[in-house]
């Protein structure tokens, strides 16, 4: 198993003030790692700094070449203009595809044939000419999730992913990534809000308040303090 | 109507005008689909007011307005940009700020040399003699790289335009496909300011976009549709300015209201017949 990721003291953070201090942690392949925390414990500034948006301050983050290649499949946060923008599910799954291309300017048929296939993996095959915005948000979320596997089917990176879907959307959206995590042995990075239920998914948690306040396997996690003090009495 | 387009196209400065328009407003009409989407309009607005501020300057020190006006506004462009993206600021009212002190910048400048003569007038409000065979070549050229790089990057302005965190996570140099449509967008707006005037020129870029997403829900539909209307819309409204003698740029921006009224409708008829089929 070879590390898809790897922080060693690593500092995140903006020109004078450190969101993110001292990170040792690492990804490997077919990990499906949590980032809980509080809001402002630094969780979006890791994100940014693993995607390459921000430079790391201090310390050591290494890529395999793999990924550096293609770019990591991200599911952002939902912006508002995304939601009235006029764009068919097909053209925001095969814009995945774009660091495949390099110069080139248009698709290739085996772009195009890969774009269709994760279309058909998440059952949104039926939605191909229908516009982004019409979409329920669940479906949204697959549609961006096919983008983000058009991209590489190693790590998927996904910030805040069930916000704004409903309980019914949430459920479904969790069983299709362990899917993709346990059958498709891709890696999955997921910060989130929803820890109670997150715990049964991942199988290792990065609790974050600017340092690391826990690193280690969910089982682990559970037991710890600050496992049971941040899921309350959820797991007893 | 033949004779309508015949007669006109035999007044040479007619048919620059028609041609150096129609060429600005295509190239306004794709800049602007992704201006639009991106939420970033009031560029748009904010870079016309500034064009009109570096034009009366230009006029009362004597220099040549063109070559005075296309490197302050590309300035101009970058600094917008730069607010937008930052977000610390509030970018609206920013910009709103930058736009009403360029308009007062201008108009003093004018009133203390010339006093407000016809030329700061035409330059508010647009004038059809404005267009020289030089503003045409260089209309041109402006959509000659404007067509080149919705050609060659179509994919790469899309992925920028729905998803710049995305597109960045990727590897696409976001920030130059930014700076290069802000820089595009401010040329257009110094080459069509003066026939379309300052206060209209922004309709340019923001009524096609918007007209187009009321009915087309793809981005390649809509982007051809924008560059489609406004030329369509540019031609009537020039026709329909010789014919009434009405101002140019006012004409052209009523033209594009009522395409964007007529699209609202059809979107309404649309959703209409959509229901009760079901």
């Amino acid at each position: 198993m070879s590390a898809l990721i790897t922080c060693s003291h690593v500092d995140f953070g903006y020109e004078n003030h450190d969101a993110v201090i001292d990170l040792t942690m690492e990804i490997n392949e077919g990990d499906y790692l949590c980032i809980v925390g509080e809001n402002g414990s630094g969780k979006s500034t890791l994100i940014k700094g693993l995607l390459g948006l921000l430079k790391p301050t201090a310390g050591v983050l290494d890529m395999s070449g793999e990924l550096r290649r293609t770019g990591i499949g991200y599911l952002p946060q939902q912006t508002a203009a995304q939601r009235d923008f006029p764009a068919t599910v097909y053209e925001v799954v095969i814009s995945g595809c774009l660091s495949r291309r390099g110069n080139r300017p248009f698709y290739s048929k085996k772009e195009k044939k890969l774009a269709m296939d994760h279309m058909e993996q998440l059952g949104i095959a039926d939605l191909k000419g229908r516009c982004y915005r019409e979409l329920s948000g669940g479906q949204q979320q697959r549609v961006l999730i096919a983008r983000a596997l058009c991209a590489t089917r190693q790590l998927l990176i996904l910030d805040e992913p069930v916000t704004g879907l409903d309980p019914w959307a949430i459920q479904d959206f969790y069983r299709l990534i362990r899917k993709l995590n346990k059958e498709e042995h891709v890696a999955v990075l997921m910060v989130t809000h929803d820890v109670a239920s997150v715990v049964e998914q991942a199988s290792k948690i990065l609790h974050l308040k600017q340092r690391v306040v826990f690193y280690g396997t969910t089982k682990d996690y559970k037991a710890s303090q600050a496992g049971r003090l941040f899921l309350g009495g959820e797991t007893g | 109507m033949i004779d309508l387009i015949i007669e006109m196209l035999s007044y040479p400065f007619l048919v620059r005008a028609l041609l150096g328009g129609a060429l600005v407003s295509l190239c306004a009409s794709l800049l602007g689909v992704s201006l639009v989407l991106k939420r970033y309009s009031m560029i748009g607005d904010g870079l016309s007011h500034v064009s009109f501020g570096a034009l009366s300057i230009a006029l009362a020190l004597g220099w040549s307005p063109l070559k005075v006006s296309i490197p302050v506004v590309i300035l101009a462009a970058f600094f917008l940009l730069r607010i937008t993206e930052k977000g610390k600021l509030r970018s609206d009212a920013a910009i709103a700020m930058i736009s009403a002190s360029a308009l007062a910048v201008g108009i003093t400048a004018t009133s203390l040399t010339t006093g407000m003569t016809t030329d700061i007038s035409s330059y508010m409000f647009g004038s059809i003699l404005a267009m020289s065979p030089w503003d045409v070549g260089l209309a041109i050229c402006l959509c000659g790289v404007v067509f080149g790089l919705f050609l060659l990057c179509y994919n790469k302005i899309f992925a920028v335009t729905f998803d710049e965190n995305f597109a960045r996570a990727t590897g696409v140099k976001v920030s130059w496909y930014n700076v290069l449509i802000a820089v595009l967008t401010a040329v257009t707006i110094v080459l069509g300011m003066r026939m379309m005037g300052a206060m209209l020129i922004s309709s340019l870029i923001i009524f096609p976009a918007l007209t187009s997403m009321r009915v087309f829900k793809s981005f390649r539909g809509v982007v051809w549709s924008s560059g489609i209307l406004s030329v369509v819309c540019f031609c009537i409204g020039m026709a329909a300015s010789y014919r009434f003698s009405t101002p140019a740029g006012a004409t052209v921006v009523l033209v594009n209201l009522a395409a964007f009224l007529l699209f609202m409708g059809t979107e309404a008829l649309g959703r209409l017949v959509h229901s009760e089929r079901r």
